[in-house]
């Protein structure tokens, strides 16, 4: 730097001069915070951080409006975006944050979609009771709703026996559990897009959740006209009290968007929009693990389970739970967000 | 007169703290967007092809140990590890401190609230549902079989053409918003790392006593020239530096002694001209540019 005296520098400098030291010391915790987490500030530099980031943003006002040093402005821009987003933004680690959101955000949200929720559950059933009605009456029926790739082999041309065999799940060697996966990310696909398709107006979710169903309705109609509902249902239900529910949850999370966007109230459309979005976010969060839960319990409990008594006991327990998680009563606890 | 100063960057948002500065953030464009999420697509191909060749040699050798069951169990756990991938890669990354994932941090792109507020969980995960609908449905609908003509193409055809509305259509906002983000309330920023650069005054202002410009000669620019100036000698370009100080010579009527180098000349007049603009600031006069009088 060159020795100039005092006098002859600029205003501006003399500004800068001053407290560049500050500056630096920001842009020195900001380096630090940014490669790991704000664990590895201590209490001091954590203390310090909001002081040097005012002292910054209120440079660069004065910059802004008495420095014609262009570099300075754009470094003090930059330097107070990132203490910026420091400051204000999350500093409670991801643990925090997922126990947080599964013990209050998640069941409170999913409350509060209750009316979407009874829709979205109905029209599953509407869709199961009018395929099941078809099929049995024209088993042809059953093709129209089950896609082939779904259906494995369980159609109206197969025997009685071969369809108790893929019931019983443990002695079957033909790759039932790789099949059970493939199913599983299947209804999480199918879930996350009954929720992203919401955003259209609500009809194509509302479509999808209806198919749903009518595959349902099919499946159950074809077995039960070989004596084999009872089976079914247990086969069914042991995963699908869980993932059902998370469908239907998932569409009632489609359909709330869907119908803010077409009907915003007093909101301005879009963020109407985004409002719902925040809320379906979070049931749709919620409904992953869900979807995930339910894949391990048809990979592997109905593997292990045999016995239709026995998946139905797993089914209502599951059920049980579920309601109690999402609907009980409980004791309202003031968290900081 | 004392207008904001006109900034021509068109990705240039106003972004207010709650202090009521206006950071001015610039928006990640289309390109660097498109980029991050090739670079996080590329990652999570890489992640799951070495998965797969560890799943395959270890499967290898429970299916000797387990028979087909063993292999089924790893075919199992392939596809959990890829629904895992596809469903949380992008939501754990954007909830950690960063905001951003590793393609978006190498872009210098982070995850904020357009509203200015933190960035809250449930946008996060409403943006990545999104998700979906703008990348795997369309995937989907491009390897779908396009059927043997008839009805099924024009519904092939109507499917691509709606899932290409949403995989454009951050090209058709002007916040580059992902339908995600436009869900979610959040938006794409850009927040690039700067050094602090040397103030270009600092050479010039000793050297006023040499140059003595008269205060009409120094009243020939303005505050535009100044930052193209002010960019030609942290350059440091020795063409341009002549160029520009020959026209600065001329259009100011300055008679150059040959001993004095071109560098020596820009900062002085560099440092004359801020020290001008700059009084003129403080008085509340901004001027903009030589034409701005």
């Amino acid at each position: 730097m060159t020795e100039a005296r005092p006098s002859s520098l600029l205003k501006s400098q003399r500004f800068r001069q001053a407290r560049e030291d500050d500056w630096r010391r920001l842009e020195q915790l900001m380096d630090k915070a940014e490669k790991g987490s704000a664990a590895k500030l201590t209490d001091a530099e954590i203390l310090a951080v909001p002081v040097l980031y005012r002292s910054t943003l209120s440079a660069l006002s004065v910059a802004r409006e008495t420095s014609l040093d262009q570099g300075l402005i754009d470094y003090l821009e930059t330097l107070a975006a990132r203490a910026y987003f420091f400051v204000y933004g999350s500093r409670a680690t991801l643990q925090d944050r997922l126990a947080s959101f599964f013990r209050h955000d998640w069941p409170r949200t999913v409350r509060s979609l209750w009316r979407e929720t009874l829709v979205s559950a109905g029209l599953m059933l509407l869709g199961a009771v009018v395929a099941g009605w078809l099929v049995m009456h024209e088993p042809e029926w059953f093709y129209a709703f089950v896609p082939s790739d779904l259906g494995g082999g369980r159609d109206p041309a197969a025997s009685t026996a071969a369809l108790r065999a893929t019931l019983d799940g443990a002695d079957d060697a033909n790759g039932l559990s790789v099949f059970a996966a493939f199913l599983f990310t299947h209804n999480a696909q199918v879930a996350l897009l009954a929720f992203a398709l919401g955003f259209a107006l609500c009809l194509p979710t509302a479509l999808l959740v209806l198919y749903n169903g009518a595959t349902l309705g099919a499946f159950f109609a074809l077995f039960a006209s070989r004596g084999l509902g009872v089976e079914l249902g247990g086969w069914l239900l042991i995963h699908g009290v869980t993932e059902l529910f998370a469908v239907v949850l998932a569409g009632a999370a489609g359909l709330h968007i869907g119908w803010s966007v077409a009907f915003p109230g007093q909101m301005r459309r879009l963020d109407a929009a985004v409002e719902a979005g925040r809320t379906a976010g979070t049931v749709m969060g919620g409904v992953v693990v869900m979807l995930l839960l339910a894949g391990l319990l048809e990979g592997f409990g109905r593997q292990l389970i045999t016995h239709t008594g026995a998946r139905y006991a797993v089914a209502a327990t599951t059920a049980v739970l579920w309601g109690l998680y999402f609907y009980a009563i409980r004791r309202e606890t003031p968290h900081v967000r | 007169m004392s207008a904001e100063p006109i900034r021509s960057s068109p990705t240039e948002r106003a972004f207010i703290t709650p202090e009521g500065v206006d950071l001015r953030l610039n928006i990640g464009d289309a390109g660097q967007r498109a980029a991050a999420f090739m670079l996080d697509a590329a990652i999570i191909v890489a992640v799951l092809a070495a998965f797969s060749l560890i799943i395959f040699f270890t499967g290898v050798g429970a299916v000797g140990a387990a028979g087909r069951a063993g292999a089924e169990m790893m075919a199992v756990i392939w596809l959990v590890v890829f629904f895992l991938l596809r469903n949380f890669y992008f939501t754990a990354f954007e909830l950690s401190a960063a905001a951003a994932t590793p393609g978006k941090r190498f872009m210098g792109l982070r995850v904020a609230s357009r509203d200015g507020g933190r960035l809250r969980a449930e946008s996060v995960f409403a943006r990545n549902a999104m998700r979906e609908l703008e990348v795997f449905l369309p995937l989907s609908v491009l390897f779908a079989r396009a059927g043997e003509g008839g009805v099924d193409s024009w519904m092939y055809l109507l499917a691509f053409v709606w899932a290409g509305i949403f995989v454009f259509f951050p090209l058709f906002n002007k916040d580059r918003l992902r339908l995600g983000d436009l869900v979610g309330g959040t938006w794409v920023v850009r927040t690039p790392r700067r050094k602090l650069t040397r103030d270009m005054a600092d050479d010039g202002a000793s050297r006023l006593t040499v140059y003595d410009f008269t205060p009409a000669q120094i009243d020939a620019y303005g505050a535009k020239e100044l930052h193209v100036l002010e960019s030609v000698l942290r350059q440091g370009d020795r063409k341009t530096k002549r160029a520009v100080a020959d026209r600065i010579a001329t259009k100011i009527g300055w008679t150059r002694d040959p001993l004095q180098s071109d560098s020596d000349f820009l900062s002085a007049y560099y440092a004359a001209l801020r020290g001008r603009l700059e009084e003129k600031l403080l008085m509340g006069v901004r001027r903009r540019d030589k034409h701005d009088v």
